[in-house]
């Protein structure tokens, strides 16, 4: 078997019988990475520090004292700040910026001994679900529809990410999450990826989109590897006042396999209009999967569903809008000097800075939150985030876990939906809800499509509950035993 | 509703973005169709409700009132794309 095949699990096991080095497993990542350079996954390589960091768990196992993940290579979505190497937010804005500092969570990742295998590609300012709005250009789907060469994307935000571990050139990558931006593209690429409870993980470092909704997860080819990277990633964190302040579960262990008497609420409303029968097909499937394994599959109500999306749409972009700020072209990241005066260098900066998306967001957020505004959009939709948050609380008292598809559609192509905001928007109906009410939710590979592109269910827990989500996830993975890989077309014979 | 442009123009400016001509057109009819799928949210009747400030509700872990970090003044300038002299520059603002 290839070592780039091999899940986390297997390399920690490989690593501790010494079967191969930490510096072997750097090498074949980073030697998948040049060969799938067409993919436009990584905006910043990291050559010389993988293997500087590999060679350093390489020592740590020689002396016995290897750490949880020594020698897992993994990727970071380029919106975590990592000391020492340029962090872009896939933006023009801050092309040239070098943290002097770590994200809490990249730190806990270095602090349990795994290696980092470059910045990976990203909607700009994690703000899309296609990776088309990366300054540094689109990402591309290793997976692509039967009998057509046409590039697919591989959903987004967290595009390169999930496209890094399709591609078997990481076993594991981080993303974030605001409206979907972990499960989507996780759908997408046929991985699996889970944002866990809002508050999980500490948001210290990762470069703000919407700072209630933001929440950091792990992305991997199975259940068991997200649930060893999110280990190492939770935990409270001083320098983050919104992070959980609550012990971190043994998730691992949470996937027992047996889900036996749990009851899994299935909600009628995300049964929507004009749902591909694909989809509808693998929904039911996926209830099938649990009913079978002992699990009590009932229908829930989530009457609040509809309005998920309009609400995100207003309380994102505001608090983007206010986020974005501190982009001045003073304190860090570009100046553009424009007319010569304070103002027109601010709205220069920001004109030229930032990308289409992102100051169509900014504008939305500003007219949402100004003069005159401010109660009937911005005040309203967190009234109706209330309402949200309440459906699925009421959901919980009658179940232990929702389950949904994770996305309206399989992977589309390239300039499919780039024309029309709403019908990108759209692509997070499933998503968007569950990162309103700040619970965990987790895509898993369910099958694939007629078209042979992946296909993904979504598992949605109560608030901290992650380890009930990874139980059922578990369940249904085993249950679609989804073995299928990309043809690695990119790579030249 | 319907943005038009003088609208787009306010909010840029508001947003400190500068947004040429032709793209002030283009936003006017992308931001009124985001307003128009945003305004479903009429619908609701959420009067009485409490607006949602944070996610989960939890008491806030206190520490003593203490200096803990500083004395970074370099760190705090090397990505600044014009500093001197240990302070960050703007353009001339008074006369």
């Amino acid at each position: 078997m290839e070592l780039n095949d091999l899940t986390i699990a297997e390399m920690q096991d490989g690593l501790r019988a010494r079967k191969f080095s930490a510096t072997e497993l750097a090498k074949a990542a980073l030697a998948a990475a040049d060969r799938a350079k067409v993919m436009n996954i990584f905006i910043t390589e990291t050559h010389e520090r993988t293997l500087a960091m590999a060679a350093e768990s390489d020592q740590r196992f020689a002396k016995g004292m290897a750490r949880p993940l020594d020698g897992v290579p993994v990727a970071m979505k380029d919106l975590f700040c990592t000391k020492g190497v340029r962090t872009t937010a896939a933006s023009h804005i801050l092309d040239a910026f070098v943290p002097t500092y770590e994200s809490t969570v990249s730190a806990n990742l270095w602090r349990d001994g795994a290696v980092l295998l470059g910045k990976t590609n990203l909607d700009e300012f994690a703000m899309g679900s296609s990776n088309e709005t990366s300054f540094f250009g689109p990402v591309e789907n290793p997976w692509r529809k039967l009998g057509d060469a046409r590039s697919r994307v591989p959903g987004g935000s967290s595009g390169g990410s999930a496209a890094v571990v399709a591609a078997r050139i990481a076993p594991g990558a981080t993303g974030t999450d605001t409206g979907g931006s972990i499960r989507q593209p996780a759908a997408f690429c046929g991985i699996a990826g889970i944002k866990p409870t809002y508050g999980r993980c500490s948001r210290w470092g990762i470069v703000a989109f919407a700072s209630s909704l933001d929440q950091a997860g792990p992305m991997a080819r199975t259940v068991r590897d997200c649930a060893i990277l999110l280990q190492s990633m939770a935990g409270y964190d001083a320098k983050d006042s919104t992070s959980a302040d609550l012990p971190v579960p043994d998730f691992a262990t949470a996937i027992t396999g047996d889900i036996r008497g749990l009851k899994i609420g299935i909600p009628t409303e995300y049964r929507v209009d004009g749902m591909p029968a694909e989809i509808a097909a693998v929904w039911d499937r996926g209830a099938q999967w649990l009913r079978d394994a002992g699990a009590e599959v009932r229908p829930v109500h989530l009457p609040m569903t509809k309005y998920a999306l309009p609400t995100y749409y207003i309380v994102a972009p505001a608090e983007a809008s206010s986020n974005l700020a501190r982009y001045d072209g003073v304190r860090f990241g570009l100046r553009v000097p424009g007319t010569g005066d304070l103002t027109g260098m601010y709205e220069a900066t920001r004109g030229e800075g930032f990308g289409k998306e992102v100051r169509r967001r900014i504008l939305i957020g500003t007219y949402v939150l100004s003069a005159g505004y401010y109660d009937a959009y911005y005040l309203k939709a967190q009234r109706v985030r209330s309402l949200i948050a309440r459906d699925f609380q009421k959901a919980f008292e009658q179940v232990d876990a929702l389950l949904t598809p994770t996305a309206p559609s399989e992977a589309f192509a390239r300039g499919e939906k780039s024309g029309d905001p709403i019908s990108m928007y759209l692509n997070d109906v499933f998503t968007v809800p569950a990162s309103l009410a700040g619970i965990p939710g987790m895509s898993v590979p369910a099958g694939l499509s007629g078209n042979g592109l992946p296909l993904g269910l979504q598992v949605l827990g109560r608030a901290y509950d992650e380890e009930t989500v990874f139980r059922v996830a578990g369940v249904l993975e085993q249950a679609a035993a989804f073995a299928a890989k990309p043809e690695p077309w990119w790579v030249k014979p | 509703m319907a943005i038009d442009k003088a609208t787009v123009a306010k909010i840029a400016r508001l947003a400190r973005v500068r947004v040429g001509d032709a793209e002030m057109t283009s936003l006017a009819g992308e931001l009124s169709k985001i307003l128009t799928f945003i305004e479903q949210l009429d619908e609701v009747d959420a009067a009485g409700v409490e607006p949602m400030t944070s996610v989960v509700q939890m008491g806030l872990r206190r520490r003593p009132d203490g200096v803990t970090d500083g004395d970074k003044r370099d760190d705090v300038l090397k990505n600044a794309p014009d500093a001197m002299a240990g302070f960050f520059t703007v353009p001339k603002v008074v006369e």
